[in-house]
């Protein structure tokens, strides 16, 4: 199992990643093993396997060299071990390379120090032309030790009292400029025009056209005036986003003193912010909803990067209550197959291996609470019937443009989305065939919905038909 | 005031047929099926009254629905809704909920305020003129 020690193990030197133990082909990973794969490519001439051995040296134990103090550990626990290596079906010169690391390299719940320890050195390493962290298998023990997310899906139904069916919401536009009063009518109209919630943009934060204690002050104020003329809870995410942690608690704390249900945070605080602001927000009883501002720099390209899906399973560790993970058919990145693969991440206790999702290992949750999905970006009314069928109840779908751009205004818009919703959930349950008769439902549900006939008018024909740049690699094989 | 309520409240009142056929959907899924009703609608008033246990034991829409309707007819002037209970294991919690009759004069929900210091209020909701009325005579 463990790599023989010589004698010439040890002389001072380079050696190769491989012969030093990090390439095992006969290891068994433990259950209590993090795993990861990755899909390596190497640089011309460059043998794949130690390619892949150097990728798990270099994400744990080793250096470039052989070093001496190596021999006062016990290195063979520590070292990570490359067990497997397969070419990418398609693709000559990529490599999934497998790797196994122990549980004792890792601090106990510390997302920070996951990703220090898997993706903080070896991205950049001369040998590899590319690197990218294509999945991850976070073992049971320990997934125990993270707090997860501070509500989950079916809490956070049950604070919203809101039950079978996606919920709704709308990004606030313009992104930016809008007095805090007129963002405040903003979130009233389509508060009280029937949608669930209303968001901040992940650029919100404290400028000087608007300030972000006005915004909270005449945010809630339409919240609350929403919550009296429908008679449902309704929630802004206010997005509490700052330069420190500091400023982030002072305004957790206000938006909490308002009584708001949910605050919002961007993935570009970091991973340490990110958990501290999880702890508050379970603490606190308040919902949290992740905008993952910036991740496309990182997992769009499909060689280079990591992987949304591993992004995905480090924030229901961290955890937060809301993640946007795609929406398929809108304006913004994401094939069905791989954002199935997201979801699945996101919601199941028990994701089983799929390559055809881009899922490369059986992954248990251990029942920790889901993370409720986000789709968000370029969405309407128009599209609701293919929205439940991709996705099911448990999402939130987000319609800012089709919210506010209605022609009618923002609460016709808002309807126009609620109506749709409700009909499709309808048709869904009554047994009928959402993709072949979803636009029947929604033509019928217009006829006693003005605002919906002028919302399918208008954006009826409204596509986003690129070729993905991030589709799954499996070969697909025949069902039995 | 129009109540919006549950996952249906933005359609059309459903008809007998369309709430037996959502009931058949929670009954496909192994859901049973509660009946409640109120005369309070506020947003944060999460325990309706029972119309009895959960109906565990029925499978068939029929049954439910003369459950619902006996509600209804003891109960014009309440708000009446049906739910669904998700046992499964990773839900255990209420898989849907809609209303199924709202008392012909709805009472109003008023904003109330209470003004704190800078410009900041307390905020709640209070329904004004709610029927509440116990149970009629035979149904």
């Amino acid at each position: 199992m463990t790599a023989e020690l010589t004698k010439d193990r040890w002389d001072p030197g380079v050696q190769s990643y491989a012969g030093m133990g990090y390439y095992a082909p006969d290891y068994q990973p433990k259950d209590t093993d993090v795993l990861a794969v990755f899909r390596v490519t190497p640089q011309d001439g460059v043998d794949p396997i130690e390619a892949a051995a150097a990728v798990a040296g270099e994400s744990s134990t080793a250096t470039w060299t052989v070093v001496w103090t190596d021999r006062l550990t016990a290195n063979t626990h520590y070292q990570a071990k490359c067990y497997r290596v397969d070419d990418v079906p398609g693709r000559p010169g990529e490599y999934f390379a497998y790797i196994a690391y122990d549980i004792d390299l890792f601090e106990e719940a510390s997302v920070a120090n996951l990703t220090s320890s898997i993706i903080g050195n070896v991205f950049g390493f001369k040998p590899l032309k590319a690197l990218r962290l294509e999945d991850m298998r976070i073992p049971v023990a320990y997934v125990k030790t993270f707090q997860g997310p501070p509500h989950g899906i079916v809490m956070e139904r049950e604070y919203l009292n809101k039950y079978g069916r996606p919920l709704l919401g709308a990004t606030i536009k313009p992104k930016l400029g809008l007095s805090a009063r007129n963002y405040g009518r903003v979130i009233y109209e389509a508060n009280r025009g029937g949608l669930d919630f209303t968001k901040d943009d992940e650029n919100i934060n404290s400028q000087p056209f608007m300030r972000w204690r006005d915004r909270f002050l005449f945010g809630m104020e339409g919240v609350n005036r929403a919550m009296a003329e429908t008679g449902e809870v309704k929630g802004h995410y206010l997005n509490i986003t700052a330069a420190t942690m500091e400023e982030m608690y002072e305004r957790a704390e206000f938006a909490k003193e308002l009584g708001s249900v949910v605050v919002m945070i961007d993935l570009t605080i970091g991973y340490t912010a990110m958990q501290s602001m999880s702890h508050w927000a379970r603490k606190n009883g308040m919902l949290l909803h992740l905008h993952r501002a910036g991740h496309s720099t990182f997992t769009r390209q499909k060689t280079h990067g990591v992987s949304f899906r591993v992004l995905a399973k480090w924030c229901r560790l961290i955890g937060v209550d809301h993640l946007h993970a795609g929406t398929v058919v809108g304006k913004l990145e994401g094939d069905p197959a791989t954002t199935r693969g997201f979801y699945d991440t996101l919601r199941d206790d028990h994701i089983p291996t799929n390559h055809a999702n881009g899922i490369f290992f059986d992954q248990d949750w251990a029942s920790m609470p889901g993370v409720m999905p986000v789709a968000s970006g370029g969405i309407h009314a128009g599209q609701m019937h293919q929205l439940l069928d991709l996705f099911g109840d448990d999402v939130i779908l987000q319609f800012g443009g089709g919210t506010i751009g209605h022609p009618l205004g923002i609460a016709a818009g808002a309807e126009a989305n609620r109506v749709a919703l409700e009909a499709v959930v309808k048709a869904r349950n009554e047994g009928r065939d959402l993709l072949r008769e979803g636009p029947d439902v929604l033509r019928a549900a217009a006829e006693h919905c003005r605002s919906l006939e002028v919302a399918l008018a208008t954006w009826g024909d409204v596509t986003f038909d690129y070729t993905s740049t991030d589709a799954p690699d499996a070969v697909p094989t025949a069902s039995a | 005031m129009y109540l919006r309520y549950g996952a249906f409240s933005y359609l059309p009142p459903l008809t007998d047929d369309e709430v037996a056929a959502q009931v058949r959907y929670a009954l496909l899924k192994g859901w049973p099926v509660s009946i409640e009703h109120s005369s309070d609608p506020h947003p944060r008033n999460v325990y309706w009254e029972m119309w009895g246990l959960p109906l565990f034991d029925l499978d068939e829409p029929d049954g439910v629905m003369a459950e619902i309707n006996a509600c209804r007819s003891t109960f014009p002037s309440h708000y009446v809704r049906v739910l669904a209970y998700d046992a499964s294991l990773g839900r255990q919690t209420t898989g849907m909920q809609f209303l199924v009759q709202r008392p012909d004069v709805e009472p109003d929900l008023v904003l109330s305020r209470t003004e704190g210091s800078d410009r900041t209020q307390t905020y709640g909701v209070v329904v004004r003129g709610a029927d509440t009325r116990g149970p009629t005579d035979g149904g």
